[in-house]
């Protein structure tokens, strides 16, 4: 693999994590808990939407196929998505919604702010704008986790099991195939070991402070760097990409 | 009565430049001081319109009766000793 | 000296421009009828979110989706803005969404008719917000201070909205045959709702005189109504949609459009309850409703807890 191959891997990777939890929360509009909250959701949707256009395009000009971010966004088949499984995952109730912006923005907030340091100015740059971004969805999720956590008995239940559900699902996070160990050591990509540990430390503290239990570790799911997805996916798909694969021909 | 909570009114006052004053833009449900402060930027800012943000309970805020219109504003109207343009300075004065 | 809390005063200050704000003096009837007015807005604009929420997932492009998206969240900050203006008469939002819920406070009836292919989210941009936003510039003029300052920041917010719109429908008006197909669709479905929203005409109208009178309204029902057909037409025809009524004519003398005779028969059908959508609307809206109740009970139990957290170190 050479390091172009890499960096369109990599790229169209965190392209795809946010348009799909992008597309999740965009999912949730006039759904909200509370008018105000739905505003948030979409205020968050949007940051992912936006850093999607970046990354995908990015991802199309390594390419150098003349593919737009939309040609990647929306005309790829399912086993060429390199998102995260827990992207996928449906919002489910609040509390499942609440706990996978727990779980992705803290791990995001970590990686993007070492992504900062890339020496791809692209990445870098990119990373730049969505620290500042995600460091807002962080506090979003942390707070609703600790009144969710801490609030009546039954979400104190709804956060448990959905902390419970989700867990497995944060192993993958952490995993680093040929393209992050190769673009590692040209000091272009996150090194995400460092991050595990830091990761697990910032969630346990929250969890405490939301009177939470950390899941013991135990089996974990993985696939996505391989394209192998859980069935979330293709149905997404399916919605996301039917005007596009309904009128192959039409600009939109 | 009704069981649900829409949680309580905030005011919210938007500062759009740095030296300018701020400005009461609208309201706000939030049911914390933290949620009140998210609630406030995600309805209030979302076309770059400030770079600081107030936010108090509507409860809070002690407003004038309009009854009492008379006593507190009219008693201002003849002061016009206040006002610069009251004083005659002599020709040819300057910068005063 | 007169009374201050006399209607006889109250409309003196509205016949010289005056605004009434929250703690004036002013008669009951006014106070009903903004009530009834604000929350009927605030709930259309949040009932409003839905058809258009219903193409978010399928919208064909990244720019698309976020444009789609960013105007259903103004839909929803612009209803969050109405029910705020309509507490302060004294009315908390608990009591508005009750009242949505019991069939008390009504919504457009726009919203239901149902969003079936991508123009429509054109059609709705450009004709259903085109048609509000003749009403809402008026109502920036209103006599309710509240009220009239939402109108003014929603204008102010909402003008790219009818452009996004009319931008789909010229997009697709210059795309495959296919798409021009959906425009046209689109179109035939939307126009006469569209007319239908400005509300009977003036002669049939029950609330038009006293809510002109306080100025409330500024502007009458047909007169808006004409002024939206006046200025829509042409910009239909210059991308090839065709209006279909087939009776409408250009005016040179007065430069205003006539048009054929509105079906008030559905209008007041789906008023009553039987558009394709008014079930469905509401039961989107009650259910979400009530799958947030745990998440605000848990928000308020949690500062319950941390404020007597706080009293017990002080």
């Amino acid at each position: 693999m050479t390091t172009q191959e890499a960096i369109y891997k990599y790229a169209l990777r965190l392209g795809d994590n946010s348009l799909i939890l992008g597309h999740r929360l965009s999912e949730l509009c006039s759904r909200g808990p509370i008018l105000e909250e739905d505003l948030a959701l979409t205020n968050i949707s949007l940051d992912m939407i936006g850093r999607t256009q970046a990354l995908l395009k990015y991802a199309a000009e390594i390419e150098g196929k003349g593919k737009t971010e939309d040609d990647l966004a929306y005309r790829r088949p399912e086993n060429n998505y390199y998102n995260n499984l827990i992207t996928e995952q449906p919002n489910g109730d609040f509390a499942h919604t609440i706990t996978r912006q727990l779980f992705i923005s803290v791990f995001e907030y970590l990686f993007y702010s070492q992504l900062e340091k890339s020496k791809d100015e692209t990445l870098s740059a990119i990373a730049k704008k969505t620290v500042k971004e995600i460091k807002y969805h962080m506090q979003h999720a942390t707070d609703w986790t600790i009144r969710l956590g801490d609030g009546t008995e039954e979400s104190h239940k709804r956060m448990q099991k959905a902390v419970n559900d989700l867990w497995m699902y944060t192993g993958e996070l952490f995993e680093m195939d040929e393209v992050d160990t190769l673009l590692f050591r040209e000091g272009i990509s996150a090194d995400l070991i460092p991050i595990k540990a830091q990761w697990q430390n910032d969630i346990k503290i929250i969890l405490i402070e939301a009177t939470l239990t950390l899941p013991e570790d135990s089996f974990m799911q993985t696939g996505s760097k391989q394209g192998i997805h859980t069935e979330n996916l293709g149905h997404i798909l399916a919605e996301m990409q039917y005007l596009q694969r309904a009128y192959p021909d039409a600009k939109w | 009565m009704s069981l649900d909570s829409q949680f309580d009114l905030w005011e919210v006052f938007i500062q759009s430049k740095s030296g300018q004053p701020y400005v009461h833009a609208g309201s706000i449900h939030a049911c914390d001081n933290k949620m009140a402060m998210q609630n406030a930027r995600d309805t209030y800012t979302r076309r770059g319109e400030g770079t600081s943000i107030w936010v108090m309970p509507s409860k809070y805020i002690v407003a004038s009766n309009p009854d009492d219109n008379e006593m507190l504003f009219d008693p201002a109207n003849d002061k016009v000793y206040r006002h610069p343009t009251f004083y005659v300075m002599p020709e040819g004065a300057k910068n005063i | 000296m007169y009374n201050e809390h006399s209607d006889a005063h109250f409309q003196m200050r509205i016949d010289k421009g005056e605004h009434i704000e929250a703690k004036d003096y002013m008669p009951e009837n006014y106070r009903k009828h903004l009530i009834r007015q604000i929350s009927q807005h605030a709930n259309s604009e949040v009932i409003g979110m839905q058809p258009e929420g219903n193409w978010i997932t399928r919208a064909p492009s990244l720019r698309a989706k976020q444009i789609l998206l960013a105007k259903i969240q103004d839909e929803g900050g612009h209803g969050l803005y109405l029910y705020c203006a309509a507490e302060t008469l004294g009315v908390s939002r608990v009591e508005l969404i009750e009242n949505l819920h019991e069939g008390k406070a009504k919504y457009s009836n726009i919203f239901n008719y149902p969003a079936l292919n991508w123009a429509d989210i054109g059609a709705i941009g450009w004709l259903v917000d085109g048609a509000a936003i003749v009403n809402q510039v008026s109502l920036q003029r209103t006599s309710y201070g509240p009220y009239s300052r939402a109108m003014v920041r929603i204008c102010k917010e909402e003008s790219f909205h009818q452009r996004q719109g009319y931008e789909i429908m010229a997009k697709m008006m210059k795309g495959t045959k296919d798409q021009q197909a959906m425009a046209q669709d689109a179109m035939n479905r939307w126009w006469w709702p569209a007319l239908m929203m400005f509300g009977p005409h003036d002669t049939d109208s029950p609330h038009s005189s006293d809510a002109v009178k306080w100025k409330i309204k500024r502007e009458t029902n047909d007169e808006l109504r004409q002024k939206f057909i006046d200025k829509t037409i042409p910009q239909a025809e210059l991308i090839g949609l065709k209006v279909p009524d087939g009776k409408i004519k250009l005016n040179e003398k007065t430069g205003h459009y006539t048009i054929g005779e509105i079906n008030w028969e559905e209008f007041y059908r789906v008023i009553a309850g039987h558009g394709p959508c008014n079930k469905q609307r509401m039961e989107h809206h009650i259910k979400f409703h009530e799958e947030g109740a745990w998440v605000r009970k848990a928000a308020v139990a949690h500062k319950q807890k941390h404020l007597k957290k706080e009293l017990q170190t002080v």
